[in-house]
């Protein structure tokens, strides 16, 4: 431990920072679920807007797990960035990922047995050729 | 914080670590890193596939019962109470890190002894749920639930993923609750006050809090979207 020299300015600190992060991850839980009943009841706010919502919510909580709980926001920034920057990678894996599975839903509706086919090519078929 | 002390300091030059935290903490860390791209991964697979979907069940819908409460529709409840059950024992697990960092025996071993029990608590919550699941037929390869556009289920992706999903959390958190367990007899036996200190008790917070992390993303992606 004698390379690593911020052991000593943790001790004798108070807790009250601890309690007010609880506080913090406590409330936006509430929010969050308050929401999601208002939403049952109302229908409002939109699923759009509420899902969006709870997704920012919900990285406002992981800020403040990763930031104080787990003391990375109090970490020198070497570590900091060490971290976080591969998290870079899921910008890409969500955009990419969710898009790809939205291409699927929209062929899975466009070309569904039955449903008549839009802006395709004219079938063979209807020339009536035999080739 | 000592900003100024460490903008200066040659963190590269050699000689002590350049991240300022130990080996083992450093390793801690990217191990986490690497287990939030697994969890990742198995949530934006599941998004992929929801989004691929012409619809999917409504988890107000699928998650509304409360132990004890028979058929009393509760959406949110008993998935509330756990995501509470689990912020608290993360709570006691700073709790205990900070006792550690005051040498404070006694109260590394009180605030370790309920972050295990907030632990098993969560845990018991979660076999409820499933067992609770798993007598209305939902299993992997089994999907009971209507989508919400009132069409019958096509396949089983949705229990598929719920269960693989919070299974491979639930498995974190017993794991958890087994590291916080060595942990604690570690300190009733006297080890980390022969040492000197107690960060052995941070490095498995830092993996308490990471379980932490992941439920927060799985509650918003399975319960909330």
């Amino acid at each position: 431990m004698a390379h690593v020299d911020n052991t000593a300015e943790h001790k004798n600190t108070g807790t009250a920072h601890i309690w007010k992060t609880f506080w913090i991850l406590l409330g936006i839980t509430v929010v969050e679920i308050v929401l999601a009943f208002i939403h049952l009841s109302t229908g409002f706010p939109g699923k759009l807007l509420l899902n969006s919502i709870f997704i920012g919510l919900t990285l406002v909580k992981a800020f403040y797990i990763v930031a104080e709980f787990m003391h990375l926001g109090h970490e020198i920034k070497n570590l900091i960035l060490s971290v976080l920057v591969p998290l870079v990678f899921f910008v890409w894996f969500i955009i990419a990922f969710l898009a790809d599975g939205d291409s699927w839903k929209n062929m899975r509706k466009d070309l569904s047995p039955g449903k008549p086919r839009v802006e395709q090519k004219a079938a063979p078929a209807q020339h009536g050729g035999h080739h | 914080m000592d900003t100024t002390v460490t903008a200066k300091k040659k963190w590269w030059a050699g000689g002590y670590s350049p991240f300022n935290v130990s080996y083992g903490k450093l390793m801690m860390w990217y191990f986490l890193l690497s287990d939030a791209f697994t969890f990742g991964a198995l949530l934006i697979s599941y998004g992929t596939v929801r989004f691929s979907s012409t619809s999917w069940p409504d988890p107000n819908h699928v998650f509304h019962s409360f132990p004890f409460m028979g058929d009393m529709n509760l959406p949110l409840v008993f998935v509330s109470l756990m995501t509470f059950i689990l912020i608290m024992s993360s709570v006691t697990m700073v709790l205990a890190v900070h006792a550690g960092h005051n040498r404070d025996k006694k109260a590394v071993v009180k605030w370790l002894i309920w972050t295990i029990i907030g632990g098993a608590a969560f845990l018991g919550c979660q076999a409820w749920e499933w067992t609770h699941l798993y007598h209305n037929n939902a299993w992997w390869g089994s999907n009971p639930f209507a989508n919400a556009d009132g069409t019958a289920a096509m396949n089983s992706n949705f229990t598929d993923f719920f269960f693989t999903i919070t299974g491979f959390h639930g498995l974190h958190v017993t794991s958890g609750v087994v590291l916080n367990i060595i942990i604690l007899l570690n300190v009733l036996g006297g080890t980390y006050e022969k040492r000197g200190h107690y960060e052995m008790v941070e490095k498995v917070g830092l993996y308490w809090h990471f379980v932490d992390l992941v439920w927060v993303f799985v509650f918003t992606c399975f319960y909330l979207l």
